[in-house]
């Protein structure tokens, strides 16, 4: 089963791959409820580099995904950011530097501008209005800041999930079936943010879809999974 | 009525006790004919605590004539059993029962030593256990309904408490909305009783108070001081409850439960 394919077009080059890893997984094991999940999964992403995994449902792509900023806990293997291994950082400062946006918005009651200070508010860095309405324009939202998340349709809920997560100032962007909860127009919407987003971060991003077109439009390299196991250790 | 045929004052009690236990069937038999179906349970409840607070009634006797030290294992006793039932709200929590009691003991225990050395509290078995008993039960009640509120509330709110902890929140500030709702909703009733003492009800503890001569404002202040007390147990027990329940939820600020 082979595990990686390079997208000709989309942005960047396959040089990248040949730099030196942002964030390299080394036999990354995840073990729940006596069933493996994620079978010593292997893999690493170039500061610059957009790679996609894609794969069928209950492949274990979020829940790789997870054990990368280590909202679950691996079984054995290690993940290693920038040479460190994020076992040994602190789990808050992971979090902020590996930012990740899920399948569903789950924003917070209030407004778009709450959402989007929300990280930098809990390092205690305040975000002044312009700079909550630059996170706005980037995923297409100039003008939203005062508006209640509970008026927003699903399209926009999730960019506005985007724009918190670039909040932080990630260095590695990790995002989970973004558009999986929305309809094609909305997709589509989300897609365009996305790619604003990732020409944002600095470092490199990671996204899971079971949608192969898409992993096509937005990454450079696709990986793909099955029954836990991405195919090729040494991508 | 029952004065003019009955002498004794135990069999006065359960001749009472049977009236009672009349209206109460009488009131599962309308439920019958409504298809309510509660005759069994009625019938398993009413006899079940007959029995029980016979059983009660007989330690009391022996207990309240006993020295003031008895009470405290009474006292522990009560809390065992009220976090036994306290817990099987969280039963697939790790540890719930340890958490229960952990919550309601200090809850209860903290007001209890302190109001004892305080002397607001006789050391004395006739105050320790009825008023210990109270302060016991009202903490139980806090730490299901905070157990239950948080347990369900985190459940519901899993997707945003993981996005919270992926923004680089610790599991306190992701779970603070839901602690905070869940203690507050807890100590909903016991706040409603402080406020509305004196206006809407007049505790039960007054009428033994007056019956035994006590005076009626010195009654009054401490019926005051009694619901004031069972306030400060219930807001101990509904904080080492959510901080209990924080402590298995969360592992190495990752959301570990599955309430």
């Amino acid at each position: 089963m082979q595990a990686t394919q390079t997208n000709e077009s989309a942005r960047g080059d396959g040089a990248m791959a040949d730099r030196k890893p942002l964030l390299l997984a080394e036999g990354v094991r995840r073990e729940a409820g006596g069933r493996v999940i994620v079978r010593e999964a292997s893999f690493s992403l170039a500061a610059g580099e957009v790679v996609a995994i894609t794969g069928p449902s209950g492949a274990g792509k979020s829940s790789l995904l997870r054990l990368l900023n280590r909202l679950d806990a691996p079984s054995a293997g290690r993940v290693l950011l920038a040479g460190t291994d994020t076992g040994a950082l602190d789990v808050h400062e992971l979090r902020w530097r590996v930012g990740m946006v899920m399948q569903q918005a789950n924003l917070f009651p209030g407004t778009v501008a709450q959402n989007v200070s929300y990280g930098p508010g809990l390092r205690g860095v305040v975000l002044n209005a312009d700079e909550v309405e630059e996170l706005l324009r980037t995923v297409g939202l100039a003008g939203y800041a005062r508006r209640d998340v509970a008026a927003l349709s699903g399209g926009e809920a999730q960019r506005v999930s985007l724009a918190r997560t670039l909040a932080n100032r990630p260095q590695v962007l990790l995002l989970d079936e973004p558009t999986s909860a929305l309809d094609e127009a909305a997709k589509r919407v989300v897609e365009e943010a996305l790619r604003a987003a990732m020409a944002q971060v600095a470092g490199a991003c990671l996204i899971v879809t079971h949608d192969e077109a898409q992993a096509g439009r937005l990454a450079q390299r696709t990986l793909l999974m099955q029954g836990g196991s991405l195919g090729d250790p040494h991508v | 009525m029952f004065e003019q045929w009955v002498h004794s004052q135990v069999a006065l009690g359960l001749g009472q006790a049977a009236v009672v236990c009349a209206l109460a069937l009488a009131v599962a038999w309308l439920g019958h004919l409504r298809k309510l179906q509660l005759g069994r349970e009625t019938a398993v409840a009413l006899l079940r605590g007959l029995l029980q607070m016979l059983a009660i009634g007989l330690v009391l006797v022996w207990l309240l004539k006993g020295a003031a030290l008895w009470s405290v294992p009474a006292l522990a006793a009560m809390c065992a059993a009220a976090a036994w039932m306290a817990h099987r709200k969280v039963h697939s929590v790790p540890h719930a029962y340890w958490l229960c009691l952990r919550a309601i003991g200090t809850g209860s225990a903290v007001v209890i030593v302190a109001m004892v050395l305080a002397h607001v509290i006789p050391y004395k078995a006739t105050a320790l256990v009825p008023l210990g008993s109270m302060i016991i039960a009202n903490s139980m009640n806090t730490c299901s309904q905070v157990l239950e509120r948080y347990s369900s509330d985190l459940k519901l709110n899993a997707g945003r408490v993981e996005a919270a902890l992926a923004l680089g929140a610790s599991a306190s500030q992701a779970a603070l909305p839901y602690a905070k709702n869940s203690t507050t909703a807890a100590l909903i009733p016991s706040l409603n009783s402080l406020r509305s003492l004196g206006i809407v009800w007049i505790p039960g503890f007054a009428a033994g108070m007056l019956l035994s001569g006590s005076d009626p404002v010195y009654t009054a202040i401490y019926q005051f001081i009694v619901i004031a007390m069972i306030y400060a147990a219930s807001g101990l027990t509904a904080l080492v409850a959510a901080a209990g329940y924080e402590g298995a939820a969360f592992k190495e600020e990752r959301l570990v439960a599955q309430p």
